[in-house]
């Protein structure tokens, strides 16, 4: 279980997370969202234990994760970000493989497991045949998936995501969470992801936590945090909230504000 | 990348000794290739049979002038190229060099001010290099903060700010020697750069340092390979990113600081080193750090048997010569940033 408890966070001088408390269960999909600039990628920083917040602390298995040391903490918790992985020089196979440096020692000695994970990884997400490029005459969907694979690699219990789907278009952002969420459903991970989608958040998250002013809207399934009244508290706009013909999963309509009821 | 790593391990070392042995074997005392390797090997205690027929002179030439200075030459690149290793690894900027950063000038403003006052054994035979660490840090620091902005550091922001400093600490320099008499030539050669009128001395000053900055480096070579990816993808995969900064860039500043001491400000070793060995191996630092030293070594040697024999019997300073090859390699790699702006270069 992940704990947040009374967390401050500024950025550049200014109060974004303020006295914000939260939950995380074990073995669950989580989806952070809320308007830009409200700090939900702050707030997933701070979950990671990259960044320290102002005032509060966050707990895992009750015990502050700024206690942890940081390969330890690498070995339960993996983060993909939301710029991705740099086109650098390195191979797939020799970025997939440094998800295993957690695991470790000093002189570089691994587990003996390592090489059948990194291959076990790199099959999962496809890169068979590309195992060989160099991360720089790959496509920005394709050094997503490394970074995905990368993270398998890593082995973790607890998989935060950062916008993972920002910059690719539809079909691999379906793709892509319908790996995680494969994945997640196999090895019972725990799964939070900030998610700028409010529709995909809703198709694949079992929770959703929506921040507004620093703290927590609301919080729950989806069904009931969801609601048109909630998104025009949030996000100051009128939508109309229809039930997603094939799983049920509210999805949001938008509407110009041009549009009036009367004019039906 | 065991199999790469000995191959090219191996013929960077091979290379290294053929320097080394050519090196020796030419100079301007007029002593012939065959005498040199003569003398070297009755040096050797299971050859020294007493049949040697050279004179005290030709031997003091060999073992003492010539002998220390090419080993010295060896040293002082590979410390360097480790340097600018180190200082591009961690700082994640393909122009950072101890020169560029101003590094090396903050550390010849520290030797140069303990010999204009005469304190070189203040502290004992480490105080040169002690104090050029200490002004070499400070300047470092310094640098850090004028390119700082929001919390980023940009890559040409912060070669600005090291040349700026560079230009700036030149000048004191510069002054600290018009300010002086009697020791004008030695703190003329911190500003230059040279291997001239060195000896054994020197080495030993050197070694400690090489001995303690190498493993280290090597140590932090697959920390290095992941901040390649940026400092937020290395903390999350459990590197503690702020300790491997600071230990890096003391091993980077402590080696600029050794060579310093001994051979004056060299400029562009450790840019030029580590890009040609890039090139030839790939991105990995657990093999670009060791062939580093081995290929700074074989750098600054020729360098060093350039700037003995071109002008012969005049010397051209040795930081002359690097920065001949060193500054258009620059440009060209600032040029190639340029074509590939928006990508890491």
């Amino acid at each position: 279980m992940i704990e947040a408890n009374g967390i401050v966070q500024e950025v550049q001088g200014r109060t974004v997370l303020n006295g914000l408390n939260c939950r995380f269960d074990m073995g669950k999909i989580y989806g952070i969202i809320g308007p830009n600039g409200v700090g939900k990628s702050t707030f997933l920083q701070l979950l990671s234990g990259v960044e320290r917040p102002k005032a509060g602390d966050v707990l895992l298995e009750g015990r502050s994760i700024y206690a942890y040391p940081r390969k330890q903490l690498a070995r339960r918790m993996a983060v993909l970000q939301q710029s991705g992985l740099p086109p650098v020089g390195f191979s797939v196979r020799e970025v997939v493989g440094m998800g295993r440096y957690p695991y470790q020692g000093w002189l570089g000695s691994d587990s003996d497991d390592s090489e059948a994970v990194i291959d076990e990884a790199i099959k999962a997400m496809g890169l068979t045949e590309l195992r060989q490029r160099k991360m720089d005459q790959l496509s920005g969907g394709e050094r997503q998936r490394v970074a995905l694979a990368k993270l398998m690699a890593q082995q973790p219990s607890i998989i935060l995501l950062d916008e993972p789907t920002t910059y690719l278009d539809i079909g691999f952002q379906v793709q892509l969470l319908d790996t995680v969420r494969a994945w997640q459903r196999e090895r019972n991970l725990t799964v939070i992801a900030v998610l700028h989608d409010l529709n995909l958040a809703s198709l694949y998250c079992d929770e959703l936590i929506v921040l507004h002013r620093g703290a927590i809207a609301a919080a729950g399934a989806a069904r009931d945090v969801l609601t048109a009244e909630l998104i025009g508290r949030v996000y100051e706009t009128t939508a109309s909230i229809v039930a997603h013909p094939l799983t049920g999963a509210p999805q949001i309509m938008l509407q110009p504000s041009s549009y009036r009821d009367d004019g039906r | 990348m065991n199999d790469k790593g000995l191959t090219y391990g191996g013929a960077a070392l091979l290379l290294l000794a053929v320097s080394i042995v050519v090196s020796l074997s030419i100079g301007s005392a007029g002593i012939s290739v065959s005498d040199v390797w003569g003398i070297m090997i009755h040096q050797l205690p299971w050859f020294a049979d007493g049949t040697a027929s050279y004179t005290d002179g030709e031997i003091a030439i060999v073992t003492q002038v010539r002998l220390s200075r090419v080993l010295l030459a060896v040293l002082v690149g590979a410390c360097l190229a480790l340097a600018g290793t180190g200082f591009q690894g961690v700082l994640r900027n393909p122009l950072a060099d101890p020169y560029t950063l101003g590094v090396a000038s903050g550390c010849s403003v520290g030797a140069a001010f303990i010999i204009l006052f005469g304190l070189q054994t203040a502290i004992g035979m480490w105080t040169i290099p002690l104090v050029a660490f200490a002004t070499g840090a400070a300047t470092l620091l310094i640098v850090f903060w004028l390119s700082r902005s929001n919390g980023a550091m940009q890559i040409e922001t912060l070669i600005l700010s090291g040349v700026i400093l560079q230009a700036f600490l030149g000048a004191f320099v510069s002054f600290m020697v018009s300010m002086s008499q009697g020791v004008v030539n030695q703190i003329l050669f911190w500003l230059m750069g040279s291997l001239a009128l060195r000896s054994w001395d020197n080495l030993y000053i050197l070694l400690p340092f090489l001995a303690f900055g190498l493993p280290i480096l090597l140590l932090y070579g697959r920390p290095l390979n992941l901040f390649v990816l940026g400092e937020r993808h290395a903390a999350h995969l459990g590197i503690r990113v702020e300790r491997t900064k600071l230990v890096v860039l003391v091993a980077s500043t402590l080696l600029t600081a050794a060579a310093v001491s001994v051979s004056g400000v060299i400029g562009f070793v450790g840019l030029v080193v580590p890009h040609v060995i890039r090139l030839m191996v790939g991105p990995d630092y657990r093999l670009i750090i060791p062939l580093s030293a081995i290929g700074g070594g074989i750098f600054v040697l020729w360098a060093d048997t350039l700037a003995r024999i071109a002008l012969s019997p005049k010397e051209i300073p040795l930081g002359v010569v690097t920065a001949l090859i060193g500054a258009p390699f620059f440009a060209y790699l600032l040029h190639r940033r340029k074509l590939k702006q928006g990508g890491a270069a």
